[in-house]
């Protein structure tokens, strides 16, 4: 997927101000996931997950949807994906150090587990592709309630090989759902190469055996991402129903901090892919189009170093939650 | 096993066998329900309308190596892989000789270890995983062994028949996947199961072959599982088959399919019954005459008599045996 | 005030609480034109149409996975599950999705739904179709599981399972549905969940029971009265999480002799539970040893007739097992 940033031209479909600030949230999401893995190997964070390398996936996906009225469901990966929505630093952060307040859970699930519900994302649990159901499941009340909203899943690529996908697909399209299905296809189920996971170069060929269009798309170009999945929004609020969305991108981290992927993988191979990282090419892009320059960039990275440890400082001194609350929220009035 | 091509000249041997199987299988299933309204059988459970599709399946196969997990219609399956019709009729009775189960499973459960038929549940498309670990063995143990699963289109929408399907095709296992698509599941039709026209439209997504074919025509549906298990025992990976059959019957006796089925379309699908329609095709051919069929016909029922007979005749299961066989 | 059986209180419950509740949405496999293989949902599609009663993909996992999205998004859905027995396939999403959103999420997301599934057996069910599955969901936080014995109790506790903001497991006894019946008020009423039922008044003896086997006990009952002079109380916990700890000690102690009576396997199920809570709280009040009457550890119920008496807790064993204990 690598691919050469040159004779670039301003894309119709976005406009410049939108495209700066997805850059804004993907430097955001990289400089936040930076933070973390120190965090944890300072001894402060017992577990990362990260979306290091998805970054423009998430984050262009995001921006084709209607943030705060759509639902999306993300997966552990998601930490670009729940920035752009509008997650805040210190909200990440307080999740992270699984302290007292914070939103996705109390303290009570391991970081990266997302769920906000202000912002329409729903809680997701470990269990890989659990979450296809519950977004067909959204997108069902949508519709019977008719409400012009869309839901989004998201997932591996490892969790299309789980029944559940399956499951998610058929249903979502006997049933013509607002659902877009967001595939982050980075080739490996943690240790597990796509060519050991299934027998198809692309996930996205799945779509036809349900009925439905299945697109692939460069994970890495966030201008190309947003115009699939605009085009995804749109069918499904026409009433036309799902799409398979398949972005081809890269995790450059290994699948979380408990993890070596010198072991399934050469340093050749995560260099070679280094070189599309989305960080780098697509602020390339946007100087090319002069929507960017060096002063810009400075302001831009001032201004996220600033937000990264304002929320450090703020999750390190906020409180733990009670252990009184051990016993609370299992039912509702808990 | 035949080893002539049909395709383009019929070899009249395996069409009578063929048709063997499919009058068995017809006639001891409507035994069956004889006994079910006669109080003495609780439950049947039908394969009226695919005896085609099963029966020219199951010759492809090699019953003396190959593997075989069948699901509740395959009555005609499990006769060609040598389940006997007493064995049969002893499981509708719940009798101790019941081979599947003695008297433990409901009727039409099938599993006979000798006759290499794996024992189903009632659950849809467990079976799928179960015949892709069966082939997975044979690979790792270097045997030529080809499996099956055999599945109704209502289990393709578990998620059993893609993890199964997926697997195989990663690992280039020897199994083939036969899908009965007789257009509903229960009472649901196709159209509220899947927004697809054919089952085998799934199987691109796999990465393995993917053929429909008319599985009113046992030739067509032998000729094209024949080709699947050559290419599997060849070493070339699994095929997934889509047979389009009718179910002539409701689903159980405990349903009514008049609740959901219009006259007009029973009677439109009792046209297509495979079994006359074969039938008249070996009397076109020239293979088959009145005198051929009555003596056929005559042939098995004292089969079907003979194997009620035997079944009715057979004990009970002990209460005792209830305990037994919950390890091993 | 109407007197129905178990099924119509089930199917008239269900549509009155739709025709209140506009967010109540019903679907499975054969629930819509068909009405359910057991006819609880027939009518309800033609009363309240396609979008509120579908027939879904044979596909559990994708049943109660979208119904757990949807009744986050502001639907009441009533999920059903053909057999309880086929109800593991969505195991992963009851006890790892619905069971712990609310509580993942710090209470931010709820799971209003309710899962109905006929269980049990004595009906050649067989090892699919005859199930108790109560203890496997009765031990998970985050779940309400809702065993009505009576028609009456049947409307009082699906309403308020549906006005639950929490995820219920709501099981059906396919016995009870068309062989016991009783009043039932036309007015709508609720009973709430985790208050256990007296429904028989002794002294000698209690009898503590939830779902079908209540029935059994009452029956029983009367004749440990008639035939014995043995004064039996019948508890009927009506739902086991939450549970009537209260109820269950105070019956203890008014008789000081406890019969458990449940048709799950007896190993693990949920009268172990109970008894410890006796063993507990109100061993000073005892005056026998607590005794459980349940099935057999063996994986279900098999089909011959001789195999599945042997299984079945019936109203005879339980007279017997009360004897026994009321003369220790």
């Amino acid at each position: 997927m690598a691919r050469a940033a040159v004779k670039t031209k301003m894309p119709k479909t976005i406009a410049p101000d939108v495209l700066e600030d997805m850059f804004y949230h993907i430097v955001l999401a990289r400089a936040l996931d930076d933070r973390m893995w120190i965090l944890n190997r300072q001894g402060r964070a017992p577990v990362v997950y990260s979306s290091n390398g998805h970054e423009a996936a998430q984050v262009a996906s995001a921006f084709a949807l209607d943030r705060g009225r759509d639902w999306v469901v993300p997966y552990y990966r998601d930490l670009a994906l729940v920035v752009a929505m509008g997650m805040t630093p210190r909200e990440i952060f307080l999740h992270l150090l699984a302290r007292r307040d914070d939103p996705n859970s109390g303290g009570r699930q391991m970081p990266a587990h997302w769920g906000l519900k202000r912002l329409n994302i729903l809680t997701s649990g470990s269990v890989v592709t659990t979450q296809m159901l519950h977004a067909a499941g959204l997108a069902l009340a949508a519709k019977r309630r008719e409400e012009d909203t869309v839901a989004v899943a998201y997932f591996g690529e490892g969790s299309t090989s789980q029944g559940e996908f399956h499951e998610a697909m058929n249903i979502a399209a006997v049933w013509k759902l607002p659902v877009i299905y967001f595939n982050e296809n980075n080739g490996y189920a943690i240790s597990v190469p796509q060519r050991k996971q299934m027998a198809v170069a692309d996930v996205a060929a799945r779509a036809e055996g349900y009925g439905m269009p299945g697109v692939v798309v460069d994970g890495n170009d966030p201008v190309k991402v947003y115009e699939v999945m605009a085009a995804a929004v749109a069918r499904a609020r026409r009433g036309e129903g799902p799409t398979l969305v398949e972005a081809k991108t890269y995790r450059f981290v290994p699948h979380s901090s408990d993890d070596d992927d010198t072991a399934y993988r050469s340093r050749e191979e995560v260099a070679e892919h280094k070189k599309s990282d989305p960080v780098i090419t697509f602020e390339t892009t946007l100087r090319e189009l002069g929507l960017l320059d060096d002063a810009k960039v400075a302001d831009i990275r001032a201004r996220v170093k600033a937000q990264v440890d304002d929320a450090t400082r703020f999750a390190e001194k906020a409180p733990d939650p009670d252990p009184e609350t051990l016993l609370k929220h299992v039912y509702y009035g808990d | 096993m035949p080893r002539t091509r049909v395709k383009n000249a019929p070899d009249p041997e395996l069409m009578h066998r063929m048709y063997y199987y499919m009058v068995l299988a017809r006639m001891l299933d409507e035994r069956t329900w004889i006994l079910n309204r006669q109080g003495r059988a609780p439950f049947v459970i039908s394969g009226q309308g695919h005896e085609a599709a099963q029966v020219g399946a199951a010759l492809a196969f090699d019953p003396e190596v190959d593997i075989v997990c069948p699901y509740y219609r395959d009555l005609g399956v499990v006769l060609v892989f040598g389940m006997t019709p007493g064995e049969v009729v002893s499981g509708h009775l719940g009798r101790s000789t019941d081979p599947s189960s003695g008297g433990r499973q409901m009727p039409s459960h099938w599993g006979h270890r000798a006759r290499h038929i794996i024992t189903g549940s009632s659950p849809v498309a467990t079976q799928i995983l179960h015949a892709t670990g069966t082939a997975l063995a044979s690979k790792a143990r270097g045997e030529k062994a080809v499996s099956a699963a055999f599945f109704g289109e209502g289990s393709t929408n578990q998620g059993d028949f893609h993890e199964g399907l997926n697997f195989a095709s990663v690992h280039k296992l020897p199994v083939i996947f036969i899908c009965e698509n007789n257009g509903y599941a229960i009472s649901v039709p196709q159209r509220k199961q899947m927004a697809i026209a054919n089952v085998a439209a799934r199987a691109q997504g796999y990465g393995m072959p993917g053929v429909t074919v008319d599985g009113l025509d046992p030739v067509a549906v032998y000729e094209a599982t024949k080709a699947a298990v050559d290419r599997a025992r060849a070493g070339d990976g699994p095929s997934l088959l889509e047979f389009k059959v009718v179910r002539l019957t409701a689903h159980s006796s405990d349903d009514d399919d008049k609740s959901y089925r219009s006259p007009e379309e029973l009677a439109a699908m009792r046209r297509e019954d495979p079994v006359p329609r074969f039938k008249s095709r070996m009397e076109e051919l020239g293979i088959w005459d009145d005198a051929k069929e009555q003596d056929l016909r005559k042939r098995v029922r004292e089969e079907v008599d003979q194997a009620t007979r035997v079944a009715e005749a057979a004990s009970l299961p002990d209460p005792d045996t209830l305990l037994l066989h919950v390890y091993g | 005030m109407a007197v129905m059986t178990y099924l119509e209180s089930v199917r008239e419950t269900l549509r009155q609480e739709m025709r209140r509740d506009p967010r109540i949405i019903i679907y499975g496999e054969d629930v819509g034109v068909r009405g359910g293989v057991f006819r609880v949902t027939e009518g309800l599609q033609a009363e309240f149409g396609e979008e509120r009663v579908m027939d879904s993909p044979l596909a559990e996992a994708a049943i109660v996975g979208t119904a757990i999205g949807a009744a986050i998004n502001g639907l009441r859905p009533i999920p059903e599950i053909q057999f309880a027995d086929f109800i593991f396939p969505a195991f992963n999403q009851i006890v790892e999705e619905a069971a712990r959103i609310r509580y993942r999420s710090n209470g931010d997301f709820g799971v209003p739904m309710v899962v109905r599934a006929p269980y049990g057996g004595g009906i050649h069910g067989a090892l699919y179709h005859s199930q108790s599955v109560e203890a496997f969901f009765a031990h998970v936080p985050g779940l309400k599981v809702v065993m009505p014995a009576t028609p009456y109790d049947v409307k009082g506790l699906l309403a308020s399972s549906i006005e639950d903001e929490d995820p219920v497991i709501f099981l059906e006894h396919k016995g009870a549905y068309r062989s016991i019946r009783g009043e039932v008020p036309d007015e709508r009423y609720l009973i709430p969940l985790g208050s256990a039922d007296v429904k028989r008044q002794g002294t000698d003896i209690s009898i503590i029971s939830w779902g079908m086997t209540v029935n059994f006990s009452l029956t029983a009952a009367q004749k440990l009265e008639q035939e014995d002079g043995v004064s039996a109380e019948v508890l009927d916990l009506r739902t086991v999480r939450p549970l009537d700890v209260d109820a269950i000690l105070a019956t203890t102690k008014k008789t000081g002799k406890v019969l458990i009576v449940y048709e799950d396997n007896l190993t693990g199920g949920f009268g172990g539970e109970v008894s410890a809570i006796i063993a507990e709280h109100a061993l000073f009040d005892l005056d026998a040893p607590i005794r459980r009457l349940a099935g057999p550890d063996v994986p279900a119920m098999p089909y011959a007739p001789t195999l599945e008496h042997a299984f079945m807790v019936t109203p005879d064993k339980i007279h017997d097992a009360a004897l026994n204990l009321a003369r220790f």
